[in-house]
């Protein structure tokens, strides 16, 4: 079993039985669940929505270089700069040496999961930069030292208590009633000193439009327009699946967006970035960086049957949805990337060895299906990072001779039936003795949870040689 | 009428909760079927392909589309495994030599629920059962096959019922399969989340058209000292006095 495994083992334990935190999440994905039904309604065709949106990350994905280049070309023309990485080491070299060159020794970042994926921020703040997360949920887990609990909302898993706490600890702001607009208050006093003094602004993007070369990005707290404007030079770190053909696709990819994202008809600021200040403007920064990162995204690229995962828009439905993500939170995954596309993206960029078992992590309810914005068939990449996984020889000595008699005892109807008899014989042996749940018994991995089962006397294969025919 | 029907009884059904298959006989038998049981049948496969073991699934796919292949209407008491043979063997079975066999057997492969009521004319089957039940859409039957009006007809039309609506019903159990045991504590989790819900919709009992499902359920009451109890939708609909209804189903 790798140690990422075992981890989650550990932690799923410790949050599977956490009611406080099942509590909150509940909450959560209740308002969450209210605002995405009442959002879906402001569509004249949500399912059309859907497919539509489909498409055209399709389309995207499908012309991936074409489109690209044409992004990269508009951008140029203006007067940017475009950085191919092709991994995390080389997106974090630029970004640095940049940073370096410049004599930066503040930076803000607007919300971004690519940055997370790469870990920009240690690489910064090693040749000693302060880096600043100015979403609020991003700096409320900074100030905790914790990654991201959730792709969309950060935060989720803290209560407003918590949050006063925090910042009363480390910020030394004291918010006694804990109410919503004094906490915010309280981040934004430390957030606009940081606006003001850092010379490098650093954001993602959720599209990249290639005929006009533009950057999109929603955001709902303004810190993101604040992040690209204010501060001398504007870094976007970017992956490469975010590339779009048409501007006028966002009319369809931003309302869904924010819909299976938080149910809003659309995020509270939508903002398109072509590149630094031109002659005549009165704010953005003088210098415009784009950064392409690949870091395995061309490895799904080059497979036809995973292709598909990377139409994913980050709304974070399929964690909103997903009954494992609601009892086990974000945190338990170890990953940047939690919950259903979590499961699938990580174990086929980082290995599927060592991050196999999350696509098992899985009921396969199928319930992320139905809400993904952009019909990535999640359940079934699931069942293909688990035929790999098995295929690749992962497999424990127990479940491989467990498979191997299954196999040979459904071959043949007697064979099964026979087995089917020993096998109730031996359940009633063991719950006899007591033995239920225990070391000794081979059912523990059920029995560890529920009560034992009770043992039929005779088979329903039996019952109808007896009573059945007729 | 003599509707000839061939019953799929999945494994574990066989093996550990034959009154299942039992009360779906009873039912089928009541509204005029012939009902067969090809007891060559073992598993559809659905253990070694959810958990990656295809190499163990196909056989398995295999013999199952050989031993149906003769009949014309499958019934199964299970929406999980009648999704396997509808929905999953065109693709477990893409190379096969059986792979246009297969396709054909599983547009004949029908749920019990969905048998009654979509190709049976089956409604009201003249069963009694004064307790509060609440439904349980599983997760297979509900977003796979699209099920969930037809066991909800069946259920309203039982005499005496009192059926409670299950807030969040659309949330898995936490069964999973292979998952229950490899993931046994956010199994068990799910299905205390299922059990608080039931408790808040004031059921008795829990009913669906998936026996895995109240098989785990089962267990989780018990173990989290729940008073509340499962029956699987044909236990329900085999109660009762066979009153002179129109159940017949028409030739």
């Amino acid at each position: 079993m790798s140690a990422a495994s075992q981890e989650f083992l550990r932690k799923a334990v410790v949050k599977s039985s956490d009611l406080e935190h099942r509590a909150i999440i509940q909450r959560g994905m209740a308002s969450y669940d209210a605002a995405v039904a009442k959002g879906k309604l402001r569509f004249a065709n949500w399912e059309a929505a859907r497919t539509r949106c489909a498409e055209i990350k399709a389309e995207g994905i499908a012309n991936l270089g074409k489109y690209l280049t044409e992004f990269e070309q508009h951008i140029l023309d203006r007067g940017g700069h475009v950085h191919w990485a092709e991994n995390a080491e080389q997106a974090n070299n630029y970004v640095v040496e940049l940073a370096r060159s410049r004599n930066v020794k503040t930076v803000v970042k607007s919300k971004s999961m690519v940055t997370e994926e790469i870990h920009l921020s240690a690489a910064l703040e090693k040749i000693g930069i302060t880096v600043w997360e100015t979403d609020l949920g991003e700096f409320i887990v900074q100030l905790r030292n914790e990654p991201p609990y959730h792709i969309v909302t950060p935060a989720m898993h803290l209560s407003r208590r918590q949050i006063a706490d925090l910042f009363r600890e480390k910020l030394g702001e004291n918010v006694e009633d804990a109410d919503p607009a004094r906490l915010v208050a309280a981040a934004r006093v430390s957030l606009r000193r940081a606006f003001f003094s850092a010379e490098m602004g650093i954001s993602g993007a959720n599209f990249l439009v290639a005929d006009s070369g533009m950057v999109a990005i929603s955001t709902n707290e303004g810190n993101g327009r604040l992040t690209t404007t204010i501060p001398p030079i504007h870094v976007v770190v970017t992956g490469i699946e975010k590339v779009i053909p048409r501007l006028s696709d966002l009319a369809t990819l931003w309302p869904v967006l924010a819909t299976s994202g938080t149910g809003q008809p659309i995020t509270t600021y939508s903002t398109l970035i072509r590149g630094a200040r031109v002659a005549g403007e009165p704010d953005g920064p003088e210098e415009f960086h784009v950064v392409l990162v690949d870091n395995g995204r061309t490895w799904l690229l080059a497979n036809p049957e995973t292709e598909e995962v990377l139409k994913c828009i980050r709304c974070g439905a399929c964690l909103n949805i997903c009954p494992i993500f609601r009892q086990v939170g974000g945190h338990t995954y170890g990953t940047i990337y939690p919950g259903p596309i979590g499961s699938i993206y990580t174990p086929r960029t980082a290995g599927l060895s060592e991050w196999g078992h999350l696509s098992y992590a899985c009921s396969l309810c199928t319930a992320c299906k139905g809400v993904c914005p952009v019909k990535i068939d999640l359940p079934k990449q699931l069942l293909l990072s688990r035929r790999d996984f098995i295929a690749a020889g992962n497999v424990k000595p127990a479940e491989r001779a467990g498979f191997a008699g299954f196999r040979w005892a459904v071959a043949s109807a007697r064979r099964f039936r026979l087995m089917g008899w020993m096998a109730r014989k031996a359940m009633a042996v063991v719950k006899a003795l007591g033995f239920s749940g225990g070391a000794l018994d081979p059912m523990r991995m059920w029995t560890q949870y529920r009560t034992p089962m009770t043992v039929p006397k005779q088979s329903f294969r039996a019952w109808w040689r007896e009573n059945g025919r007729r | 009428m003599n509707r000839k029907v061939a019953l799929f009884v999945p494994c574990f059904v066989d093996q550990m909760l034959p009154q299942v298959a039992i009360d779906t006989l009873t039912v089928l038998r009541r509204i005029g079927c012939e009902v067969v049981f090809p007891e060559d049948q073992t598993c559809c496969g659905q253990p070694g392909f959810n958990t990656g073991h295809w190499e163990a699934a196909a056989p398995c796919a295999e013999r199952f589309v050989r031993v149906f292949s003769a009949y014309e209407c499958i019934v199964c008491p299970s929406g999980s495994c009648t999704s396997m043979v509808r929905k999953h063997y065109p693709e477990l079975l893409a190379s096969s030599a059986l792979r246009d066999e297969a396709a054909a057997v599983g547009q004949r492969v029908f749920e019990f629920s969905e048998f009654l009521v979509r190709v049976a004319g089956v409604t009201d089957v003249g069963a009694q059962f004064p307790h509060r039940v609440s439904y349980h859409p599983s997760c297979h039957a509900t977003r796979e096959l699209s099920i969930y009006e037809e066991p909800m007809k069946l259920l309203r039309a039982v005499q005496g019922i009192d059926l409670r609506p299950l807030p969040n019903e659309g949330e898995c159990c936490g069964f999973g399969g292979m998952f229950s045991m490899k993931f046994g504590m956010i199994s068990a989790a799910m299905g205390d989340t299922k059990a608080t819900n039931l408790e808040q919709a004031g059921a008795e009992y829990v009913t669906t058209i998936d026996p895995s499902c109240l098989m785990h359920l089962d267990g989780v009451f018990g173990a989290t000292r729940r008073k509340l109890k499962t029956i699987y939708l044909a236990g329900i609909l085999a109660t009762g006095e066979r009153r002179a209804v129109d159940a017949r189903v028409s030739p």
